[in-house]
């Protein structure tokens, strides 16, 4: 049992020096990996392109109370998902696209910026997704700070 | 006069769309050179809401991020929660949970051969399919209570046992549509104007489908050899054997094949679950605090690939919730497939995704509306609003209203 998984685990921590309490194997098909965000690039491709990690099941977007989180999940045809986390400042929370890699990356990405207000560079101009396009700039509503927008009666009542 | 581009709108409200959401297409005579699609209409803020409630309350909410595969979502919810909190659901709740997700599966394939039908003007396919899928929409009522949103899930099992005398009752609705299934497959490769309405229609070759990331019925109509069911077992499909039904058409054509292949494989799952089912308990008790902790859970709705992802914090409430539907793994596919295409193919291309855009659009709404009235838009306002924000996509009507203008004065 797990075999597989940890096989992958093992090749992870070698070649990328990771510590070893970083990467784990939560059950069967479920690897976690806590990485540093400098190498993602490096971590990312070499998962995808060496370790057969082709699928793409979304991008989620945390608030982690100082920094901002994206966690990508990929999937192996034959179901062993890793789940690859990183963290970067809330002050300058820049990540990079892989919308290039996988197109689909790009709706994902989009809900990083309007929702977490994450930057994402190398993402190409679009229409934002998925709030309208008069929402109030710095309103992040995933951010757990965030309890909504006064109402302009609201507003006025309070003044 | 030389050929120049038009730009077309579809949406936010169109008669065609079932739901709100914008596409803008470019055309060059009859052809389409671009899309773009804008979404977002439908964004309700069920993540955030999540967050404030606790998880059987998520449960249920989760459950109405979509009014066709409420059950798809539910359960790919809860199956990230029991991992976390380490729930051992009995066998005889899983297979009643794989029961429900195959039937749910039946009426979903069912509502889009309708829908397929009726955007190629065939009429009478929505008529017989629609009829047709009443028998399993009855068979939902009577295993959960309701036609949909069945409320038959719950952390740790499912809340309903599926009784003998309700047996024979399913057994018969599903020989019934298995005759009526048969009928559509010789519809579908006999009937002339239906293979060629769809034959080459919305293109997307296997290589594309997996660059693009497509899921579900569409990649598997482009040969793509993925569903999780098999790949990635969840519920009691480990258990079970059925065929992953592929076709190399690679157009709607193929997308309609798929799925009525899909629905003779899950008559005899459904039939395989009845012969199968375990004796026993349908649920454990949950805590009501889940431990710190993160799950990711896969599930191969109607539609294609769900994946949720839910992260604990001790409490009752989980700390985030995060929903990837399969429609917006498609869009970008949709796009791909309508270039290059004919301006009277988008209608069934859309479609042929069997586009759920409640479910791709969750997260945020002003928590509170602007209530006072002055803040309303009266008809004129609202009329202008609506000029202006289309002259803002590149669409201007007034040229045209000035020689229209020139043309009823000179009459």
């Amino acid at each position: 049992m797990l075999v597989e998984e940890e096989k992958i685990r093992q090749q992870l921590i070698e070649r990328f020096g990771l510590p070893a309490e970083k990467v784990n194997v939560q059950r069967e098909r479920r690897i976690w990996a806590d990485i540093p965000a400098a190498n993602f690039m490096e971590i990312f491709d070499y998962a995808v392109d060496k370790l057969g990690f082709v699928i793409l099941g979304t991008i989620t977007g945390l608030d982690e109370g100082s920094t901002l989180g994206a966690i990508y999940h990929l999937a192996r045809e034959s179901g062993i998902m890793l789940n690859l986390h990183i963290s970067v400042p809330k002050e300058k929370p820049v990540i990079k696209t892989i919308s290039a890699r996988f197109p689909a990356a790009d709706a994902y990405e989009r809900e990083l910026v309007d929702l977490l207000g994450m930057q994402v560079e190398g993402l190409p101009a679009g229409n934002r997704y998925p709030l309208p396009d008069d929402w109030p700039a710095g309103q992040y509503p995933l951010r757990k700070d965030w309890t909504g927008i006064a109402s302009k009666k609201k507003e006025a009542e309070n003044a | 006069m030389p050929e120049r581009e038009f730009k077309i709108p579809i949406g936010p409200q169109h008669p065609a769309l079932k739901e709100p959401e914008s596409f803008l297409l470019t055309l060059r005579g009859e052809k389409i050179t671009e899309m773009t699609v804008r979404l977002g209409y439908n964004h309700r803020g069920i993540e955030k809401a999540c967050e404030a409630r606790t998880y059987i309350q998520d449960m249920y909410l989760v459950e109405r991020v979509c009014g066709i595969c409420s059950h798809s979502h539910s359960t790919c919810f809860i199956q990230a929660v029991e991992e976390i909190a380490g729930l051992q659901v009995p066998k005889r709740g899983l297979y009643i949970r794989t029961l429900i997700a195959e039937l749910e599966r039946i009426h979903s394939h069912l509502l889009w051969l309708g829908v397929a039908g009726h955007e190629i003007g065939f009429d009478t396919l929505l008529m017989y399919t629609w009829r047709d899928r009443e028998i399993v929409m009855d068979i939902l009522a009577l295993v959960t209570g309701n036609r949909v949103n069945y409320g038959m899930n719950t952390i740790g099992g499912v809340r309903r046992d599926v009784t003998t005398d309700q047996i024979p009752k399913i057994l018969e609705a599903i020989d019934k549509l298995e005759e009526r299934t048969k009928y559509y497959i010789q519809v579908g490769t006999e009937e002339i104007t239906l293979r060629e309405r769809l034959s080459g229609v919305g293109k997307l070759s296997k290589e594309d489908a997996i660059r693009l990331g497509a899921v579900g019925p569409t990649a598997r109509a482009s040969g793509v050899n993925r569903d999780v069911r098999r790949d990635d077992p969840y519920g009691a499909y480990g258990e079970l054997t059925f065929d992953v039904i592929i076709d190399n058409h690679s157009d709607v054509y193929g997308r309609t094949l798929v799925r009525l292949g899909e629905l003779m494989q899950s008559y005899k799952l459904v039939r395989q679950i009845i012969r199968q089912l375990p004796e026993g308990p349908i649920s454990v008790k949950a805590p009501r605090r889940i431990p710190a902790g993160q799950a990711v859970s896969r599930y191969e709705a109607p539609r294609g690939e769900d994946v949720h992802f839910v992260k604990s914090n001790g409490s009752d409430k989980p700390e985030r919730v995060k929903v990837r539907a399969p429609t917006l793994a498609n869009v970008q596919v949709v796009a791909h497939m309508l270039k290059d295409g004919y301006l009277a193919d988008t209608p069934i291309v859309i479609a042929a995704i069997d586009p759920c855009f409640s479910c791709t659009d969750r997260a945020i709404s002003r928590t509170d509306i602007e209530s006072g009235r002055t803040d309303r838009m009266d008809w004129p306002e609202l009329r202008t609003y609506g000029i202006n924000w289309y002259r803002k996509q590149g669409i201007d009507f007034s040229e045209l209203n000035k020689k229209m203008r020139v043309l009823r004065e000179s009459n």
